[in-house]
């Protein structure tokens, strides 16, 4: 059986446009598809799986209870990950953390969280990946590798994909690439930028300084020369419709969340000159999808805490990194993400000392080290939910397999339901 | 011999494709069991492609396959994964993100 219009999920491209192919049950071929996307579905897990307590696989009831156990007994348990799971299964983790007054973070802490202070602090002036690729005649990427990171982003969306008022594609678009590197993205700009790592904000600094019409006294900023800023600001006045991509050079790096403010406050300034946008490039498939869940139901996007029956936001204080580095969890529940892979060793070995459940269909290191591993289905593969696009636009997630495995939403559901009688 | 750089780590093709197959798999620790250098950087060094090197940060420590890459001099890359995050902090400065680029690093040949 052959499927059109398969999202795929992996990436915060979401692409809608993959062909599957089905027999007995079983993917035989994934076709327009990117290297990451195509692994993704050709590896995923959907035949039956037990759950697992200190290694010994149970039945189902007795994996909840353990998982319930778990949670009740703990003082300050969190919950972690989100990103690779649905918005529904999102929603319910939510319902979790209130039941439990539990910390619930996404993997968006570790990602583009300082993008969130940024835009809270500054507004966001952005749009979707639709008036881009129809509309965009000047797209720079600052400190991001879509061509290794989201590699089907030029051509579906950003730099050849043609469009009502890009008809050509690329020939209609002028690349800007800024990064502290070479890339294989930067090898397919018209335009690079290397700056000195940590001087982001510096430069941009400098173009806004440049925009007011200011004299700078350097003669280079962040290890750019002035005249090219001073090109690069051209072009940006001077284009129909441009747009910034920014990605993790920009938020891991010192100052972080400021970077994100100082560049969008730029793109803002701009919008006195010319149409002008950005985007954050989101790399896990539904991380965009977490923070919109999280913030329509608790007001807030990650780094949430509901201990006093009400939520609260503290960025540092209920972040999963340092609620690890401090030793502060004493127990977590891991949706759908690997943080032992992922986090700085301390976080890590944190983790690995604290009784721990893991949702996921994979068998990742995190889960290696779980006391109750719960195996569900690969939500875009034997599960169909809802996932939101780096811009924002929540798309149907289909199954295109089946899967005796339950979701991570009614797994969720069953552990509500047995740490209310748990607490009652 | 030592020398000093600044670590950037990061996604890749390779590391993206290879987590679907297992992080205990052999593709999964090619895909992120390596350090990258300029050329002028490695013959400074006086080390071979392929030969391993000790990464030592603030934070950590991590041994590593050398490799050439299109860099800046002083500047060595390492994709994410477990052993990038054995050189990187958990101080997130009241934000939640570590800083997992721009750090302080040595490299020692092996």
């Amino acid at each position: 059986m052959r499927m059109e219009n398969v999202v795929c999920p992996f990436c915060g491209c979401l692409c809608d446009d993959i062909v599957v192919e089905v027999e007995d049950n079983r993917i035989t071929a994934v076709k327009e598809v990117c290297s990451s996307g195509r692994s993704f579905f050709l590896s995923a897990h959907t035949e039956a799986r037990h759950p697992t307590v200190d290694g010994k696989e149970v039945e189902w009831p007795e994996g909840i209870d353990a998982a319930a156990r778990i949670l009740t007994d703990s003082a300050c348990p969190l919950i972690y990950g989100l990103s690779s799971t649905a918005s529904e299964a999102q929603r319910k983790a939510v319902a979790l953390a209130d039941v439990l007054g539990a910390s619930i973070d996404s993997t968006s802490s570790v990602c583009h969280g300082p993008t969130t202070i940024g835009i809270q602090n500054q507004g966001e002036p952005t749009c979707t990946l639709g008036e881009i690729k129809h509309r965009a005649d000047l797209v720079v990427f600052w400190g991001c590798n879509p061509a290794e990171a989201h590699m089907r982003h030029f051509a579906r969306y950003s730099v050849s994909a043609r469009g009502k008022l890009t008809p050509q594609g690329r020939r209609d678009r002028t690349v800007v690439v800024v990064d502290v590197r070479p890339t294989a993205s930067s090898s397919k700009a018209d335009f690079f930028l290397q700056v000195r790592p940590g001087s982001d904000y510096e430069v941009l600094t400098a173009l806004r300084a440049l925009l007011k019409d200011e004299t700078l006294d350097v003669t280079d900023v962040g290890g750019v020369s002035v005249a090219q800023l001073a090109d690069l600001l051209e072009r940006m006045k001077g284009c129909r419709f441009g747009v910034i991509f920014f990605g993790m050079g920009v938020t891991q790096t010192g100052g972080k969340h400021l970077n994100i403010a100082e560049l969008l406050a730029l793109v803002a300034e701009l919008n006195a000159h010319t149409r002008f946008s950005t985007m954050a490039m989101r790399g896990h498939g539904n991380v965009a999808g977490a923070d919109c869940t999280l913030t329509w139901q608790t007001g807030y996007p990650f780094a949430i805490n509901f201990a006093r029956g009400y939520p609260q936001y503290n960025p540092g204080e209920f972040t999963a990194v340092d609620m690890l580095a401090r030793q502060e969890a004493d127990a977590a529940l891991i949706i759908a993400s690997d943080p032992i892979s992922h986090f700085p060793r301390r976080a890590a070995d944190q983790l690995r000392r604290i009784p721990s459940i893991v949702l996921d269909p994979e068998v990742n290191l995190t889960a290696q080290e779980a006391q109750v591993v719960l195996p569900t289905a690969v939500y875009g593969v034997s599960a169909a939910g809802t996932a939101y696009r780096m811009d924002n636009v929540p798309l149907p997630l289909k199954r295109v397999v089946d899967s005796p495995q339950p979701t991570d939403e009614q797994v969720l559901d069953w552990i509500i339901e047995r740490v209310k009688t748990c607490s009652a | 011999m030592m020398s000093k750089f600044i670590l950037i780590t990061g996604r890749t093709a390779k590391q993206g494709e290879a987590l679907h197959k297992g992080k205990d798999s052999d593709e999964y620790r090619q895909a992120t069991g390596f350090v990258e250098m300029s050329r002028p950087d490695r013959e400074r060094l006086g080390v071979e492609e392929g030969q391993r090197v000790r990464v030592r940060t603030a934070f950590g420590e991590a041994e590593l396959e050398l490799r050439e890459n299109d860099l800046p001099e002083g500047m060595i890359f390492v994709p994410m994964g477990p052993m990038a995050n054995a050189l990187i902090g958990s101080e997130t400065r009241g934000t939640g993100m570590p800083d997992s680029k721009g750090l302080e690093a040595e490299v020692e040949p092996l």
